[in-house]
């Protein structure tokens, strides 16, 4: 499968390691599922995947946010506007947004795991009334290391929505929890049997947030979560994102707990 | 399409005619040959290429070429290559990029495949060939540069009489004699009648080759012999596996201190996966010239027992040997069948001759299935 070459018509920086890029979708725009994401390259360097985190409802503006952790993130992340990278995708399956109609909806983020979940949470928003309570509990590093700073405040203004933000470290300036995600789900207004969480952050974040959802009572059917892996492809074929029986690229990257969970809790599996 | 048709007599002459009309209709033919001691898949002429006599003694850790006196020219089981280069080639260009002035322009390798066909191609190679086009043809996305050069090829199946002390086709049903995915299949026989060939027909492509062709019906003492020889080879198999409950069983002993055991003998070095006829991991790999204005990402072959096989930021997810060698064995005999319907194992026993320490995935299921450890070398 070919990378089509698209061009770069935003950067914005998000944090000190972080962009968030707007990229030209092509004439006919660049339809997805919230929790797909594409394979980004620049050519010569490498390919990633790279979740989709702009408006499912918005195929005018293909967005991705990527850390600079490796030489094609950098790569990734150095690009300026007018400059191209190569897209392919979407790939992977989707948060199941609209097969949750009438619960309790929990959002779970760890650090960088807020930009796959934040086109789900668009997509709650356009359809709020589908929905019970909607929370979105967000953990990240630092105070210095929250994404989409911006947003988040218009999403805390508003009166169907709650938002409540953690951090594991920070100085005095700041007034909000300390803590790891986990220390703000027991304040969460949710119903547990009538509540489907969706989850995405570290493996060890992940691991802890399921953990206590499933002690309160959250199904493991209900709660979805989104998993990482070498992926080179995106097509099942090349063999390094196997867990267990699934592929996480095809398979996933989106999956109910309950199908990935023998796998999960396997040592280096 | 697929109907079997009654078995034909085909001489050693009429071999060779039908090796010469193939290559009279284009084909590039493909088969075994041994060139300074080294066996493999190469393009042949005609009969009079092909390794005669020749025999394999095959062990865990073991591979001997063996002289023999008498005229078998497929009197050996399976050598080190498969052919799954000839339709998965270990390392491809996928695209290729030229620098432009809006970025870069990126475009498809120009491919020139000529058809070829290939003779002596054994049931479990047969059988991965099958494997390999449920992974590669039969999914969500199709693999072009596979299914392209798949289906410009000619196939000549031989079975198997002689099977080595590796083998254990017979265990998973692959062999020692090929069902289907065959144009023709040939049973060798060398009798007090002469030397001669058993020839079933598994396509209209192989019938109509085989019409060009001098050749005889099948006397009924013909296929009782080919039979007779085919059901001793079955007998004659060096390995065996288990298969009853396999896939439970793994499944219920991924955490197993065996795997551990294994691991103090495995090198990682990743030579079970490369000699495997059906293992289909590669890696892309992306590289620039010196100037900057021309890229290219080419496929290349990969192993699961790499660290970087599943790298993520942060780390491998299998950093130590045993969940690497976990990860290939139950990959290849459990979680294979949930992905693909099928074991990704055929029984060809190469992992098993070419793994430079012996570790034999048949005596480790069995040592699984029994919770003990094997003795530590087998001589």
């Amino acid at each position: 499968m070919l990378p089509v070459l698209r061009q770069v018509l935003r950067r914005r920086r998000e944090t000190q390691d972080t962009v968030t890029l707007t990229v030209d979708p092509g004439d006919e725009g660049f339809a997805f599922a919230p929790g797909q994401f594409n394979m980004l390259a620049v050519p010569g360097v490498g390919e990633v995947p790279i979740s989709i985190s702009g408006n499912p409802e918005d195929p005018r503006r293909l967005v991705h946010t990527v850390r600079a952790v490796g030489p094609v993130t950098r790569a990734l992340a150095r690009l300026r506007p007018g400059e191209t990278l190569g897209v392919r995708g979407p790939f992977g399956t989707p948060w199941p947004v609209a097969e949750q109609t009438g619960r309790d909806l929990l959002i779970v983020a760890g650090g960088l795991g807020l930009a796959p979940l934040r086109p789900a949470l668009y997509q709650i928003l356009a359809r709020r009334r589908e929905f019970g309570a909607v929370e979105v509990i967000y953990g990240s590093r630092s105070p210095q290391d929250l994404l989409y700073r911006g947003e988040l405040s218009r999403w805390r203004g508003r009166f169907d929505l709650r938002v409540r933000v953690t951090v594991d470290a920070a100085g005095p300036d700041w007034r909000g929890p300390v803590g790891v995600v986990t220390t703000l789900i027991p304040q969460a207004r949710f119903d547990p049997p009538y509540t489907s969480a969706l989850v995405c952050g570290p493996g060890v974040m992940m691991r802890f947030t399921v953990a206590e959802l499933l002690a309160r009572g959250v199904p493991g059917e209900r709660i979805f979560v989104s998993l990482e892996r070498n992926m080179q492809c995106g097509l099942g074929l090349c063999g390094h994102c196997q867990l267990g029986p699934v592929f996480v690229c095809k398979d996933g990257p989106v999956f109910s707990y309950a199908r990935v969970k023998k796998w999960l809790q396997l040592r280096e599996i | 399409m697929r109907g079997r048709s009654p078995a034909l007599t085909l001489t050693l002459e009429g071999l060779q005619a039908l090796l010469a009309e193939l290559r009279r209709q284009g084909y590039s033919l493909l088969g075994p040959s041994l060139v300074q001691g080294d066996f493999g898949h190469r393009e042949i002429r005609g009969v009079a290429d092909l390794p005669r006599g020749v025999g394999m003694e095959q062990e865990a850790g073991t591979f001997r070429l063996v002289f023999r006196e008498d005229a078998e020219l497929f009197g050996y089981p399976v050598g080190q290559p498969s052919w799954k280069p000839v339709f998965f080639p270990p390392s491809r260009l996928v695209w290729q990029a030229v620098r432009s002035a809006g970025g870069w322009e990126i475009s498809l390798p120009r491919e020139d495949l000529p058809p070829v066909a290939l003779l002596g191609v054994r049931p479990c190679d047969l059988a991965a060939m099958e494997v390999l086009d449920r992974v590669f043809l039969r999914g969500p996305y199709v693999e072009r540069s596979y299914q392209a050069r798949r289906e410009a090829a000619f196939i000549v199946a031989v079975n198997c009489t002689r099977p080595g002390g590796t083998c254990f086709c017979a265990s998973l049903g692959t062999g020692p004699r090929a069902r289907e995915g065959f144009d023709l299949a040939l049973t060798e026989m060398v009798t007090g009648e002469g030397h001669w060939f058993l020839v079933e027909t598994g396509s209209d492509a192989g019938r109509a080759l085989l019409e060009t062709v001098p050749h005889r019906q099948a006397t009924a003492a013909e296929v009782e012999a080919a039979s007779r020889a085919l059901a001793a080879a079955a007998g004659r198999m060096g390995r065996h596996l288990e298969m009853v409950g396999l896939k439970e069983h793994l499944y219920e002993n991924y955490e197993h201190r065996h795997w551990a055991e294994v691991a103090g003998r495995c090198l990682t070095c990743g030579n079970c996966a490369m000699v495997c006829p059906t293992c289909f991991c590669h890696h892309l790999e992306d590289s620039l010239n010196l100037r900057g204005d021309r890229a290219s990402r080419r496929r290349v072959q990969d192993v699961c027992f790499t660290v970087a096989h599943s790298y993520i930021h942060g780390g491998s997810v299998r950093p130590t040997p045993w969940s690497r060698y976990r990860q290939w064995l139950t990959h290849k005999l459990a979680t294979w069948q949930e992905q693909f319907g099928c074991l990704g194992c055929v029984g060809c026993g190469r992992c098993i001759t070419w793994c430079p320490v012996g570790i034999d995935l048949t005596a480790e299921v069995a040592a699984l299935r029994r919770g003990e450890t094997p003795p530590a070398k087998r001589e």
